[in-house]
């Protein structure tokens, strides 16, 4: 350590991470600034308003009670996708399984279910069968991932993704075949829970409990991750694996308990999916969150924290998107070049850390 | 003219393999040159769908499927080139960035796509291996495509110029080792982002074959994980272009033994078989990723295996 740091130390610490923190917040929002203005060009380069498209994302997202509580709940399951990307990025892996995990924990909640409507058992009962069962779906998932990658070195990114085609797969193998409800002959899907069994509204909202449970898993997994033993031995291997294998630390079991709490996530997400908002399991449980949530996720520095923030925002624009392809005759694909645009941004604002003097504290600037 | 049932398949999946494996090939193919320079391309699998509608579009308003291949490349490279340019700054993560590419070119087609889904535009013609058998089934069984053969080609190429070109010792050099080509004076970020535009423009093309030949039109749900597929089945080619032919040809019939199983009335297990090949790649991936001959293999700058 320079001497300078290690005089820093004492008083200057707070200085340090203000200034650290400040530029964590600066370099992202700063990024979202160019990608809507990159965006804004190619709207208009299309003859269509920018003006219009961010003013109708603000109505739409945010202006009324009810486009806000839409957003709400469109930002749950974005919350918890978003941390199954966090976790593991904390210990040095790029999952991007979510989606595949949201879709078969959703669909395994439901299939348990089935038995349970069917037998007439009290319905919280039946939604704490659900939750477990859809929860470990989603973390044996992403664990197969994650123990691939320190068994045989198979890479996650790689794999995570594999593996969501194979959960879209396997939901749609039993969804149009021996679990179909074959009284809905519009859409295969498997029987509805009915009414009685779905999860209930926050009291006072119209938005589902899952919101609640994203952002009390947000804050558990924050303190998990940076006041725990658990947590310091995570990103200690994230930050270098080697070091942490001679320190002893049980390297493979750590990266396996992290992907499993990140499938986790995506599971739980995909349990509120069925059970409060779909009723049952079907093709519409493939929405795109587990993409959006990647992308929420690497805005918000991978901080569980910030997640929530993120989500919000994300929700919102998720949510307007039907009313900007009504007014402005925009297809649906402009929020997935919106959200390509601004991740591609992010990721290249990635390099301005520790450039800007601003932010760095004398004697400090190489402690990154 | 009745045929044994056995044969019926054989044929069905050898003509399967020929007919799917194109797109997986050259993506493989740009992936392989990509990798060998020291770079992870992830996102061409939005290469291939932003390369499929282009094909489609381009042939579509200009009567030449041939013009939309070569669009197709185009479109294929500028993605390859942002990706290219967008890493060589510091700090910036290349498999990060490939997802991005991924979300961004499937965004763009989609958006662009949408005129495109219900016109029909002309394709690539075909001519068939299998006419002096003189058994029509055999024939139909056996069309190829030209792309198939310049595939064939370009791997060939390629497999040479590794071994005896100056300039595949330098993309082979700049993927070993990144300071032992600086110190020949080889400018690292250049070889890369002229590696991996080269490595978009062919993924493009296979993109051009998904739409413009088989299945032949252009929808939304065109390319379910193909490219990166292609991008698993390096690993397993251990980075040799030749090995990227036998791998998509392999991986051509595996997905072809479905449909071949229907056509003789085996109807069981059709959502399995469309898991198939996500199965099989994962299983490829876990018996080459920790090979010892893999590592052996693998350019050393590379950080898709670390």
């Amino acid at each position: 350590m320079a001497p300078e740091a290690a005089a820093s130390e004492g008083s200057g610490d707070r200085s340090v991470r203000i200034r650290r923190a400040a530029e964590y917040i600066a370099i992202p929002l700063f990024a979202l600034v160019v990608s809507s203005f990159l965006f804004s060009l190619f709207l208009l380069a299309l003859g269509k308003s920018p003006v219009e498209f961010f003013q109708l994302v603000e109505r739409g997202g945010f202006g009324t009670a009810f486009s806000l509580q839409n957003t709400l709940q469109r930002s749950a399951p974005l919350i918890l996708t978003a941390l199954a990307v966090a976790v593991p990025a904390r210990i040095g892996l790029i999952m991007i399984g979510g989606e595949g995990a949201l879709v078969l924990g959703g669909f395994v909640a439901a299939a348990a279910a089935i038995p349970l409507v069917v037998g007439h058992a009290p319905p919280l009962v039946t939604l704490g069968i659900m939750t477990v069962v859809g929860t470990a779906t989603g973390a044996i998932w992403f664990g197969i991932a994650g123990a691939l990658r320190h068994a045989r070195g198979v890479n996650e990114t790689i794999s995570s993704l594999l593996l969501t085609y194979i959960g879209i797969a396997v939901m749609n193998f039993f969804v149009e075949g021996s679990l179909r409800d074959l009284t809905n002959p519009n859409k295969p899907s498997t029987m509805p829970i009915g009414e009685a069994y779905m999860v209930g509204k926050i009291p006072g909202t119209e938005v589902h409990w899952g919101l609640a449970a994203g952002i009390v898993l947000a804050i558990v997994l924050h303190v998990l991750m940076s006041r725990t033993t658990f947590g310091f031995a995570v990103r200690l291997t994230g930050g270098n694996p080697r070091a942490a294998l001679a320190q002893g630390l049980p390297v493979g079991r750590l990266i396996v308990a992290s992907t499993m709490i990140a499938g986790a996530c995506a599971g739980l997400a995909g349990f509120f999916e069925v059970a409060a908002i779909q009723g049952r399991a079907n093709a519409s449980l493939v929405a795109g969150y587990g993409f959006t949530g990647i992308l929420v996720s690497f805005l918000a520095q991978h901080n569980p924290l910030a997640i929530i923030p993120v989500a919000i925002l994300f929700g919102g624009i998720v949510a307007s998107g039907g009313l900007v392809q009504r007014r402005m005759d925009l297809p649906d694909a402009t929020v997935l070049i919106l959200q390509g645009l601004t991740f591609l941004v992010l990721l290249v604002s990635e390099t301005l850390y520790g450039r800007f003097k601003i932010f760095q504290v004398k004697g400090t600037a190489d402690r990154t | 003219m009745s045929e044994h049932p056995a044969l019926i398949v054989l044929v069905a999946i050898v003509g399967g393999a020929l007919r799917v494996s194109t797109p997986f090939m050259f993506v493989a193919l740009g992936e392989c040159l990509t990798e060998k320079s020291g770079r992870v391309n992830l996102g061409l699998e939005g290469t291939l769908v932003l390369g499929a509608m282009c094909a489609y579009a381009t042939s579509f308003h200009t009567g030449s499927p041939w013009l939309g291949v070569l669009a197709a490349g185009g479109a294929g490279a500028v993605l390859g080139g942002i990706h290219g340019y967008v890493c060589r700054l510091p700090r910036v993560n290349d498999i990060a960035i490939g997802i991005a590419m991924m979300l961004f070119g499937t965004g763009i087609a989609f958006f662009f796509g949408k005129a495109y889904i219900q016109p029909s535009a002309p394709r690539l013609g075909s001519f068939s291996l299998g006419e002096w058998t003189g058994n029509p089934q055999i024939a139909t069984a056996l069309q190829i495509n030209p792309l198939l053969l310049v595939g064939v080609a370009v791997a060939i190429a390629m497999a040479w110029a590794f071994a005896n070109t100056r300039w595949g010792l330098i993309v082979r050099m700049t993927g070993d080792s990144a300071p032992a080509a600086r110190a020949m004076g080889v400018s690292v970020d250049l070889v890369r982002f002229l590696a991996t535009t080269a490595g978009g423009f062919l993924a493009g093309i296979g993109g051009a074959f998904l739409s413009l030949y088989y299945p032949g039109s252009w929808n939304q749900g065109l390319s379910s994980g193909q490219g990166l597929m292609a991008v698993a089945l390096v690993i397993f080619a251990r980075w040799k272009p030749l090995q990227c032919v036998i791998a998509a040809l392999l991986f051509g019939a595996a997905g072809a033994i479905g449909p071949a199983l229907q056509s003789i009335g085996i109807t069981q297990g059709y959502y399995f078989f469309n898991a198939a090949p996500y199965i099989l790649t994962l299983a490829i991936m876990v018996v080459s990723a920790g090979s010892k001959r893999a590592l052996r293999d693998v350019p050393g700058e590379l950080s898709i295996t670390k």
